[in-house]
């Protein structure tokens, strides 16, 4: 038995705008019988202010599927298109207080049903149907994927499965999650520098780049004073060291980590990191 | 919801029935000795466990030496499969079929966790109404074949499986045959003496014991390896001190079973029919699922077309009624049933599909109250749905 909020197993009883509306303005159906879910919305637009009037769904699903349908169409009516673009999956999961980490695919296929309705409305075509199918099952492609790994901060396979269904069927693409998982942790990584907005690093990453520095630039500089460091912990960006030979019984030991170590991984690694001295 | 439950989900588990409580009792209050002590006390206890094996051996056409007990149906299914390749180890072949429970069908797959080396694993296919293949069966037949383990009815569509026939072509070919009859136990008749089977694995909590308890049947003069070693209990074929309560309530199960079976093949039978084809009447695209002959008399499993299980489900239990469904969300993976995708159901019918259980404790007045719940049930869902178009 599933795990619902009242909230879920609300807008699963007494489902909320069902049907089709009037004038179909937009007209967003995605997911497909084969997958056990599929979910059309359609959206009435006020031309002159972009404002979504109506939204109606009509859902093929399991309860949370239901449940995130009805909900976003209660999210959305009053919106303009741009209002409404900002929702995310998670907004829609949070709206509903929450869904099991097993069902966010549900709140995935409501925004992706929301950018569809938008995209048709607009006369674009969505770039979600590009891209290269990676899991044959449900048809998921590796641009689907990236996007939720990004957007989510996802960092297993498990939970690419939980949030787009890849990898649910029949496993065999299980390695190229994996590679597209690395890849896209990797650039995430490597991007944010080239761009020069503010990083978000993995812990392993953090950890890498610490001591590639500490190794280049840090310890040539210490060594010349017959002292040395060594990296203890990484815990968010709290960085431990430990300061060794000449420099462990420095009284200046303190001052060296905070003037020059700190400064020196600030600049290199990530300008929110705090150095601090500990043991091993 | 309502304080009633209408339990129509007795292939997942059944209620422990109160004659059966009321034997077992005695064994988790007065009657604490280990059997295997001397004094007399505890030979109460041993009598207990002696008792419960002719009943079980009653009920399947054994005897009672043939009779292990175990821990549950898996085990029991473990013990058989693994006994019986080890009693070939040249041989690297098994045969079992598409629809079998995980607990065979995980195993096989995963033999070589076990033995060290890989093993040729045939799944005999089905058909559209659940059944095999007998030619196909006859043609996997080999001389590297250590072992064929087929299940007596299927869990989820009661289907029934040819096993006598089966078991007399393994036999002639010198080949081990097991059964998991943990469905069919109690609802079929069954008379192992009659029968070329080797093994046999049935399970308490089907046939209105406590979960927890099973038994394999080994046929005198088969071979057979333990599973778990340890003491003498059982005759050395498992180890660890005996579940005594549960087996004196399998024991009492299977004597209860015997009376049952009548009525499952009369009253549970007609009440199955008049759900199944009231069902089918009153709500339009639905399909059943597994062949309507060759099936156990207490199964009914239905698609409805173009809705999905666990909002039926849902909808059901707000009005205390208790079923399962062969849909992805139920399963907790994304794919439906192994066993509806093995028939080749389509997915606008797998998913959407509801397996009623009944049992002897079953009434008409329940069984018409489902008939009058479900439709506006498919009804409402089906109003929601973007597939459903109504004509
Ligand atoms: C056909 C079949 N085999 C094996 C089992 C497993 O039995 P147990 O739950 O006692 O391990 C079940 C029960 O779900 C079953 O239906």
């Amino acid at each position: 038995m599933w795990d619902y909020t009242e909230k879920v197993k609300d807008h699963f009883e007494n489902p909320r705008n069902v049907g089709v509306v009037d004038r179909v303005d937009g007209d967003g159906q995605v997911g497909s019988l084969s997958c056990g879910d599929a979910l059309r919305l359609t959206i009435q637009v006020d031309k002159a202010s972009d404002r979504i009037e109506d939204a109606r769904f009509q859902t093929f699903g399991c309860a949370s599927a239901i449940a995130s349908s009805s909900a976003l169409t209660e999210m959305v009516i009053g919106k303009t298109l741009d209002e409404a673009s900002k929702i995310t999956n998670e907004d829609i999961a949070n709206y509903l207080g929450g869904l099991p980490k097993e069902k966010m695919h549900c709140s995935v296929m409501g925004r992706e049903a929301l950018e569809a309705a938008s995209a048709d409305y607009r006369g674009l075509v969505l770039p979600m149907a590009q891209g290269e199918v990676v899991c044959e099952c449900f048809g998921v492609t590796d641009l689907e994927i990236i996007r939720a790994i990004k957007e989510s901060h996802l960092r297993s396979v498990e939970e690419i499965t939980n949030f787009t269904k890849a990898g649910g069927g029949c496993g065999k693409c299980e390695e190229k999650l994996r590679a597209i998982l690395q890849k896209t942790v990797q650039g995430e990584a490597a991007q944010p520098a080239a761009s020069g907005k503010p990083k978000r690093m993995t812990t392993l990453q953090k950890v890498k780049k610490i001591e590639e520095v500490l190794d280049r630039e840090i310890r040539p500089v210490l060594k010349k004073d017959g002292g040395d460091i060594e990296l203890v912990d990484v815990d968010g960006d709290i960085v431990t060291v430990a300061m060794r030979g000449a420099c462990g019984t420095c009284a200046k030991s303190q001052t060296t980590i905070k003037e020059y170590v700190e400064k020196k991984l600030r600049e290199l690694v990530l300008d929110s990191l705090i150095v601090e001295e500990g043991s091993l | 919801m309502s304080g009633r439950i209408i339990y129509l989900d007795n292939n997942a588990t059944t209620p422990v029935d109160p004659e059966v409580r009321a034997a077992m009792m005695p064994y988790l209050t007065d009657l604490y000795g280990n059997p295997s002590s001397m004094y007399s006390f505890a030979g109460e206890v041993a009598a207990g466990l002696k008792r419960a094996r002719a009943q079980v051996a009653a009920l399947i056409g054994a005897m009672p030496e043939e009779i292990t007990f175990t821990s549950c149906g898996t085990e029991s299914d473990s013990t058989a499969i693994l006994s019986a390749v080890r009693t070939f180890p040249e041989k690297r072949h098994i045969i079992t079929t598409r629809v079998e429970h995980p607990a065979v069908k995980n195993l096989c797959e995963n033999i070589s966790l076990f033995t060290g080396h890989k093993y040729r694993v045939t799944q005999l296919k089905v058909d559209d109404r659940g059944m095999l293949d007998l030619a196909e069966y006859e043609a996997a037949l080999s001389d590297d074949t250590a072992v064929v383990s087929v299940m007596w009815a299927n869990n989820e569509t009661g289907v029934i499986f040819p096993i006598a026939e089966m078991a007399r072509m393994a036999k002639k070919r010198g080949i081990l045959f097991h059964t998991d009859a943990v469905q069919a136990v109690g609802k079929v008749p069954i008379d192992l003496a009659a029968l070329d089977v080797d093994f046999l694995s049935l399970s308490g909590h089907k046939l209105h014991a406590p979960k927890g308890v099973g038994v394999l049947y080994v046929k005198k003069g088969t071979l057979f390896t333990p599973f778990l070693i340890g003491g003498h209990q059982e005759r050395g074929r498992r180890g660890g001190t005996e579940n005594v309560a549960s087996i004196v309530a399998l024991g009492k199960a299977c004597e209860l079973a015997v009376s049952h079976m009548a009525q499952e093949n009369s009253r549970v039978r007609a009440l199955r029919d008049r759900l199944e084809e009231g069902l089918l009447a009153r709500i339009p695209k639905s399909i059943l699922n597994g062949d309507k002959i060759n099936r156990l008399p207490n199964t009914c499993n239905i698609s409805f077309e173009y809705v999905e299980g666990e909002a039926i489900l849902l909808h059901m239990n707000r009005e205390g009624i208790c079923a399962s469904s062969g849909s992805a969300c139920t399963s907790g993976s994304l794919e439906p049933s192994h066993v509806l995708r093995a028939m080749g159901v389509p997915f606008t019918a797998a998913h959407g599909s509801i397996r009623f259980s009944l049992s002897v404790y079953n009434t008409e007045e329940e069984i018409d109250f489902v008939l009058d719940t479900m439709p506006p049930i498919i009804a409402s869902l089906r109003k929601l749905s973007p597939f459903w178009k109504e004509d």
